[in-house]
């Protein structure tokens, strides 16, 4: 039992067990109704009941914030290099992009329904939207951050200026666009489940609707169970890739102990 | 310095200079260094006239901010000189020299790459043959004692060895002149004066012509056939000591009477008015 508890990847499902538990406790001891909140059973029920139709609305969701989160990479990073390497730019693009931030996504996902209609590339849009700005932002900071003296360095060399980004500035700006990849994909499912209520009918988001208009809060908390699902999967992902893309970084390093790394 | 204090020394140091006669390599002439400011361009550097001869180790010592740094970058090619003329083997520098290799105060290796990898490096900018390169880096891992580590990341290294890794780096295309940035001023005393003793037997084994900037006077005596001091902003020439102690010189000299009256003259620039005295 205290292998367990000491090894670094079963402590999130020990914690997720402690509030489990607290949570139907809760419901007993303060004799909460059914229809306020479901009693953890109730919702583990649903969730063995409609995994079927649950992994199927799960499809949609997951589409959506893989095509927005890719649009994110790659807009977002070709607009963080130009953003980078030119004040021009920078002076012309940079405020543009923290006041089109400043607008609430939900607000203009129903203007998207109307313009693309109820398929897939309205969510997409939602998507790219809100998952973008972290990877620009990000990304900027760490072409931005290599060494002046690294860069006099290369230029004593006689570097050009193709070599000084293959070799010197885009490999240190990895770390960056690594770490902002992992908050742009969580974003990237917000986007997506934002689209889907404001017009759909499929996905997570879709579900998550109907069943509030039927108040089954249980099939909701089912729905909700399988969207931080995807969250965290789509996450390890690019942790892995992450991994497997920058080994030499400070962050993989054996002696620092990260609280992401569930191994 | 006065010439008597030369008489009196042995004839190695002078005989091992006059081996190769003085033939200067970079020579400045009137050079001068400003940058636009609000009011008008700020001079960083008075124009400065010397020549460093070619395998002399020349070292400039000079309060904090003097414009040693923008000298060292005006000899790479970094930077444009305000003006004046400064040449490399008859030449005018206008850009990155193919004859020039650079060591930094920090040893900007690149984390991504293990330590042959860096150094290779300067061969892959200047597009030089890499069978030949990585058989030379090779050798100068050799020389810096670095052997069994030529797989090994930046941060597997202690400071002294990153920065012999940054030596060998500005080495590997055989440059003829080193130019070196307070290339030890971040490491600890011991390892400091470890690496002086090292430089100075590279320096011996492949005669180039260095040029460091340091802070530290007994390193600046220690390792230099002259040493420039410079006054504080904007940088102008002080005085130029030049160094006779025979080579190759161990670390006891530092505590000969020859060397503490080099290190207790040049110490005397800084104390008048507690910066440097023209």
């Amino acid at each position: 039992m205290s292998k367990l508890f000491s090894s670094t990847w079963a402590r999130p499902f020990l914690l997720i067990l402690i509030v489990l538990v607290l949570w139907d406790l809760a419901i007993l001891v303060f004799g909460i109704p059914q229809y306020l909140v479901p009693a953890p059973l109730a919702v583990a029920e649903q969730i063995w009941n409609e995994w079927p139709m649950l992994l199927g609305e799960s499809l949609p969701t997951v589409y959506a914030t893989l095509g927005g989160f890719a649009l994110s990479v790659v807009i977002g990073v070709p607009m963080a290099m130009m953003i980078a390497y030119s004040r021009l730019i920078e002076s012309y693009l940079y405020p543009l992009l923290v006041f089109s931030q400043s607008i609430p996504k939900v607000a203009i996902a129903p203007l998207f329904v109307v313009w693309f209609g109820f398929g897939l590339l309205p969510k997409v849009i939602v998507a790219f939207l809100l998952g973008f700005f972290p990877i620009v932002v990000s990304t900027v900071m760490g072409f931005k951050s290599v060494e002046v003296d690294m860069v006099d360095l290369a230029r004593s060399m006689g570097s050009t200026r193709l070599n000084m980004f293959l070799k010197i500035s885009l490999p240190h700006a990895l770390p960056s666009i690594f770490s902002s990849m992992k908050v742009s994909i969580t974003l990237a499912v917000v986007g997506a489940v934002v689209g889907e209520f404001v017009g759909s009918n499929a996905g997570i988001g879709y579900v998550l609707q109907k069943a509030n208009g039927n108040f089954d809060l249980p099939l909701m908390f089912a729905a909700l169970v399988f969207l931080s699902l995807i969250g965290v999967l789509l996450f390890l992902a690019i942790d892995a890739i992450e991994r497997l893309a920058i080994p030499w970084h400070v962050s993989q390093r054996g002696t620092v102990h990260s609280t992401m790394r569930w191994r | 310095m006065s010439s008597d204090d030369q008489e009196g020394l042995s004839s190695a140091a002078a005989s091992a200079r006059g081996a190769t006669a003085r033939r200067p390599l970079i020579r400045l002439c009137g050079v001068a260094k400003s940058y636009p400011g609000k009011d008008g361009p700020m001079a960083s550097l008075d124009p400065l006239s010397f020549d460093i001869d070619e395998g002399e180790f020349v070292s400039v010592v000079g309060p904090s901010g003097c414009g040693k740094t923008t000298l060292l970058k005006l000899v790479a090619g970094l930077l444009p000189v305000s003006a004046g003329e400064l040449t490399l083997s008859g030449s005018r520098i206008d850009g990155p020299q193919r004859n020039v290799g650079i060591v930094f105060q920090s040893a900007v290796l690149l984390a991504w790459r293990n330590v042959l990898d860096n150094i290779l490096l300067q061969a892959e900018m200047r597009k030089l043959p890499m069978a030949a390169a990585r058989e030379r880096a090779l050798k100068l891992i050799a020389t810096a004692g670095l052997e069994g580590f030529e797989k090994s990341y930046p941060w597997q290294l202690s400071g002294g060895m990153q920065q012999r890794v940054s030596i060998c780096r500005a080495l590997l295309h055989d440059p003829s002149v080193l130019l070196m940035d307070e290339p030890f001023g971040a490491l600890d005393a011991m390892t400091r004066e470890k690496m002086n003793l090292e430089l100075q037997r590279i320096w011996m084994g492949s005669k180039k012509t260095v040029l460091l900037i340091t802070h530290s006077i007994p390193e600046a005596v220690f390792l230099s056939d002259r040493v420039l001091v410079m006054s504080e902003r904007p940088g102008s020439i002080a005085a130029i000591y030049d160094i006779d102690l025979p080579r190759p010189r161990p670390l006891d000299v530092m505590s000969s009477a020859e060397f503490a009256r080099y290190t207790q003259s040049i110490r005397g620039h800084f104390f008048t008015q507690g910066s440097l005295d023209h």
